[in-house]
């Protein structure tokens, strides 16, 4: 065998990968799924969070970033394990599935509150008075002058971020969640051979690199001024 | 001046932190009047007119507006601020919306009227300010101009009882100052009552009932526009009318 032969038999073994492509299909299902629940979870935790803090009540928004600090620090993954190994020890058990999830979206809601805010303080404050001065009350200047042109604002930075994030559904394989990277590993243990690997990283390929693309459209898409 | 003043501000002051800015300032609009506040920058001017719909809250005085008392805490100012149209220098038209939508979005939401009739309403009043062609356009599509024609069709369209207007032509290159002036005269001549700071002395002595010289958050002197820039009688106004006819 030459090496270029030992590497194909590592990484593109024909025959193991047919025989664990079920597996990765079925990984690749629940990342998606994780993803789904991530995305829309911490996105509309973030756009909550980032709207009460605009009504600046002020130990409401110590409290909010407060919040948002600590899980911008965090290692998700250290969340990941602390869910999973430490709440157990109050009676709480949630699965790996949940850790992950919850963990995830705890970052994503921290991370998008902050370009949300970012967003609506960005908008003029003529915009504001112009509003109220027709009589409009706050909150119906923030959902229809304010937010509108902030999450145009936002939409770049938010899909960049989201992406990031959501790739850290692999992390969810450390406490046994069966996703893509999850089922890929036990795969290569049983067969003895990488190109599970492979498969799996191929599958992250199709999931994730339309997300990027559309990721870079938007950001060129709103790129001129508003 | 009639009897019963349609805006009665009486002893006005406002304090930015250690800053006076308005000093006991007094002024009362007439029904139908067209007041001009004029003075150097940093007098004052635009914060007594945000005072008035309170946009900025007077440290003390009142504010009486069509018979409301602005700053009585039972006073439901949202519904108030209809009653009073504010033009801004800066225009402040919703970049995200039309210029129907800008018109319509406070006829819907504070109003209270269904869309069909909102819009209705809005087609009329950018007819009003000549832009009946324009109502589908955004504000990046419009000149200066045509912008703050679309922001006095969003005040004018809810009825006010008085109009606020805040420089309205400073931000404006001199061929569009023309387009807005026209439709605040029309306005005045529709029985609209105004208070207009402004450095337009030309449509001043046109327009104007009276006009406000003001200096360092005081009234120094007010009077008809021949007063005002022909004979001035204090030192201060007198500098001031020098200063801006030299241009």
């Amino acid at each position: 065998m030459t090496s270029w032969e030992r590497f194909l038999d590592a990484f593109f073994n024909a025959k193991v990968m047919a025989k664990y492509l079920p597996d990765i299909a079925h990984g690749m299902l629940v990342t998606v799924e994780l993803a789904a629940l991530v995305i829309v979870a911490g996105l509309v935790t973030g756009l909550a969070l980032a709207l009460v803090r605009s009504l600046g009540l002020r130990p409401v928004n110590l409290l909010i970033v407060f919040i948002v600090d600590l899980f911008r620090a965090l290692p998700p993954l250290v969340i990941i394990v602390f869910i999973y190994f430490g709440l157990p020890a109050v009676g709480i058990a949630p699965s790996g599935f949940v850790s992950t999830w919850l963990s995830l979206t705890l970052v994503l809601m921290a991370f998008s509150e902050e370009i949300y805010w970012a967003g609506i303080t960005s908008i003029a404050k003529g915009q504001w008075e112009a509003a109220r001065s027709t009589g409009l009350t706050f909150i119906q200047t923030l959902m229809n002058v304010v937010l509108p042109q902030a999450l145009r604002l936002t939409i770049p930075p938010l899909t960049n971020r989201t992406i990031a994030i959501t790739k850290g559904t692999a992390l969810g394989t450390v406490v046994a969640v069966n996703e893509i990277l999850g089922m890929a590993s036990s795969a290569v243990s049983n067969s003895y051979n990488p190109s599970p690997l492979t498969l799996g990283a191929l599958a992250y390929l199709i999931l994730f690199f339309p997300m990027v693309v559309f990721g870079r459209w938007l950001e060129t898409r709103m790129a001129w001024k508003r | 001046m009639p009897a019963k003043p349609i805006v009665e501000a009486r002893g006005i002051h406002k304090h930015f932190g250690a800053l006076h800015v308005l000093k006991g300032v007094d002024l009362l609009l007439a029904e139908r009047e067209l007041v001009f506040v004029i003075g150097p920058s940093g007098s004052g001017k635009s914060t007594l007119l945000r005072c008035l719909n309170r946009l900025e809250e007077p440290s003390s005085g009142s504010v009486v507006v069509d018979g409301v008392d602005m700053l009585d805490p039972r006073t439901d100012i949202n519904h108030a601020r209809q009653r009073i149209g504010m033009v801004f220098q800066s225009f402040n038209l919703y970049p995200h919306m039309t210029a129907l939508g800008n018109v319509t979005l406070a006829l819907r939401k504070v109003a209270g009227k269904p869309r069909g009739e909102a819009e209705a309403l809005g087609h009329a009043a950018l007819a009003r300010v000549g832009l009946a062609d324009r109502a589908g356009h955004t504000p990046g599509q419009l000149s200066g101009g045509q912008q703050q024609r679309v922001a006095i069709a969003r005040a004018i369209a809810l009825e006010p009882r008085v109009m606020l207007f805040d420089e309205p032509t400073s931000s404006l290159d001199p061929e569009l100052v023309g387009s807005v002036l026209g439709v605040m005269r029309d306005l005045r001549e529709s029985g609209m009552a105004m208070i207009v700071v402004s450095h337009e002395m030309g449509f001043a002595r046109n327009a104007a009932d009276r006009v406000v010289f003001m200096d360092e958050g005081a009234i120094v002197e007010e009077g008809t526009p021949a007063e005002i820039f022909e004979t001035p009688v204090q030192d201060r106004t007198r500098g001031f009318i020098g200063q801006i006819q030299r241009h």
